[in-house]
């Protein structure tokens, strides 16, 4: 009774005039931002599915049966049409479905293990180039203009050709290619901050520079490191694609999802779902990755968006 | 300016030089490349014959200056599969690798600056939304998947585009296409953006006020000033296109820079990978230049920060 008087009289009540905590404010960020849900729904799907394949596929993505190859998927209105394969099966009659589920796998284990690779060189980089400015920027911009300037596509091929090609071989071309984004970044975020007082008292006070830049300098632009991994892991995803679709990336009978839609370029003008299915794979994931990195960048510096 | 213009210049010889550097020490990936081109059953014998005849018994060095020296002069040796100049069979491709750029770039300039402009005009609107909605759709394409699907309806379901070769301008189309979308979201943002903070500053407040047309103010006064890093990035774009071609050009079976390089990646043809990397990477390094110095010379701030 007295509480509705008093809101009739016009005073606020608690509700109203205590401000929101930050963790309540940074979760209607979170949840009020539909790309960053969605991505991250599609994401952590496409995870479970790669680390519980072999629990979930219907079958082993290796086996061959010749007898029941090119089976149309379920949507397809044909007599050969099986629940069994629900996704069909390719030309040599392995279920396209368990090699899906595998292929997440490989795509998942490329993207991130050279984004890490491609994380630490560009972050050291960019770091000490912001850090210490100077003799030291030149050097490191000179580093990523040689860099930049050579095709990423192109190299990766002719070194993948001339090393041999494998999974680690892969992992360590993309990642030692594509740290150029990370310098960019990493580096003008620390400039930034570098000039910044808490910087200064770190080294008022005596700290080591190492120190400085772990514990000073790296944990307030770590947002903009989230969202440079995101985009280049999404990135490594879709090169790794494009080498296993020439042929020089990961090697059969590996279910990589280019070399999924490799394998059935020769049969598309006929089962057009061969390339259509390992291909919106791998849209679906590079979208959802993506969508994830604009998201925590709109959360964490909606400042930036535009 | 001429100082910039120097300094800018230097820049692009020393990385052109470590980029040559990087060129030459890769076929040595392989181990030995007399080896390599011997094949499994040659005999001692046959190797070194083959060390002899294309020099790889010189010290590395003598090899590298050697090879840099003739390079420089637009030699760069004899390819191990065709058998004729590296140079001439390059220069024979390579037009059509550039034509292709030049659609694609046409393409994703020709969509992505009115798309950018119309999405600054009115920020967060429909048609704002749908212009971020494209980009971030286009982000997320593998272009060989892109390049197959146009294939698979332009060319075989509907019939109204071939879908290999180069015999007129219509075979251009989807590999244009296919090539210029990955541009067209980085095009459009930086258009966007460009255009929103030129649109809110002082002198587009005063040409409004001087009741000038709003079309004239959006693209005499605003567009003109917005579309200055759009130059600089399709430059470097283009640059990147021209090495991305190697995926569009083997699908689409286009005689150009990029097939010719995929082909001698199989081959295992070491003078044309060589030449074919080194070709890209300076053509690049000169669209940068180009580029800076066009900023430099538009916009005196580039050259004195």
């Amino acid at each position: 009774m007295v509480d509705t008087a008093l809101s009739r009289a016009g005073i606020p009540t608690a509700e109203e005039i205590i401000e929101p905590s930050p963790g309540a404010l940074l979760r209607k960020r979170v949840f009020g931002n539909t790309g960053l849900i969605i991505g991250a729904l599609v994401l952590l799907t496409i995870v479970f599915v790669a680390v519980f394949a072999s629990f979930i596929s219907p079958g082993d993505p290796f086996d061959q049966q010749l007898a029941r190859k090119l089976i149309p998927p379920f949507w397809h209105d044909s007599p050969k049409v099986t629940w069994e394969h629900p996704f069909g099966t390719d030309a040599l009659g392995r279920d396209y479905l368990t090699r899906l589920f595998y292929g997440a796998r490989i795509s998942l284990l490329i993207g991130f293990a050279a984004m890490l690779i491609s994380g630490v060189i560009g972050t050291t980089l960019g770091v000490l180039a912001g850090y210490f400015g100077g003799r030291v920027d030149m050097v490191v911009n000179f580093i990523l203009t040689t860099r930049l300037s050579l095709p990423v596509i192109l190299v990766a091929l002719a070194v993948v050709s001339l090393v041999g090609s494998s999974l680690s071989v892969v992992i360590w071309v993309l990642g030692l290619l594509l740290w150029d984004r990370f310098a960019v970044v990493m580096r003008s975020a620390t400039l930034q901050i570098r000039n910044l007082e808490f910087v200064a008292a770190a080294q008022a006070l005596g700290c080591s520079t190492l120190r400085i830049i772990v514990s000073e300098i790296l944990p307030n632009i770590v947002n903009h490191l989230i969202v440079v991994a995101t985009l280049e892991m999404a990135h490594a995803i879709l090169l790794e694609a494009a080498l296993s679709f020439l042929g020089l990336g990961v090697q059969p009978p590996e279910p990589s999802w280019g070399l999924m839609v490799s394998e059935a370029k020769g049969l598309m003008f006929f089962d057009a779902w061969l390339i259509t299915i390992p291909g919106a794979a791998i849209f679906a994931l590079v979208l959802a990755i993506n969508l994830l990195g604009d998201g925590i960048r709109d959360v964490t510096a909606p400042e930036n968006r535009n | 300016m001429l100082f910039f213009a120097l300094k800018r210049l230097g820049v692009a010889i020393f990385v052109a030089l470590t980029v040559s550097v990087i060129t030459f020490s890769m076929i040595y990936l392989s181990g030995d490349p007399a080896m390599a081109l011997a094949g499994e059953t040659a005999t001692e014998t046959d190797i070194a014959n083959i060390r002899e005849y294309y020099g790889y018994n010189r010290p590395i060095f003598i090899q590298y200056l050697d090879w840099l020296f003739r390079a420089v002069q637009g030699d760069f040796g004899q390819s191990h599969y065709l058998k004729t100049d590296v140079s001439n069979v390059i220069f024979e491709r390579l037009p059509t690798t550039m034509l292709l750029g030049a659609f694609a770039i046409s393409f994703a300039l020709i969509l992505s600056i009115p798309l950018g402009v119309i999405a600054a005009i009115r920020p967060n609107s429909i048609i704002d939304r749908i212009a971020l909605t494209i980009a971030v759709v286009g982000q997320a394409m593998p272009s060989f998947w892109f390049a197959l699907t146009l294939m698979l309806w332009f060319g075989i379901n509907w019939r109204l585009l071939p879908i290999t070769g180069t015999a007129s301008w219509l075979n251009f189309v989807m590999p244009s296409i296919a090539l210029g979308y990955y541009v067209t979201p980085g095009v459009m943002r930086l258009t966007r953006a460009g255009m929103l903070e030129v649109l809110g500053s002082d002198y587009i407040r005063t040409a409004r006020a001087k009741g000038l047309r709003p079309v004239r103010v959006l693209f005499k006064h605003a567009l003109r000033n917005a579309i200055l890093p759009v130059v600089s990035l399709a430059a470097v774009q283009f640059g990147f296109m021209l090495g991305g071609s190697i995926v569009i050009e083997t699908i689409f079976a286009i005689n150009g820079l990029g097939f010719l390089a995929w082909e001698s990646i199989q081959r295992a043809d070491l003078p044309m990978m060589q030449a074919i990397v080194l070709v890209l990477s300076i053509f690049y390094i000169l669209l940068t230049l180009f580029a800076d110095l066009l900023n430099a010379f538009l916009d005196p701030r580039v050259r004195v920060g």
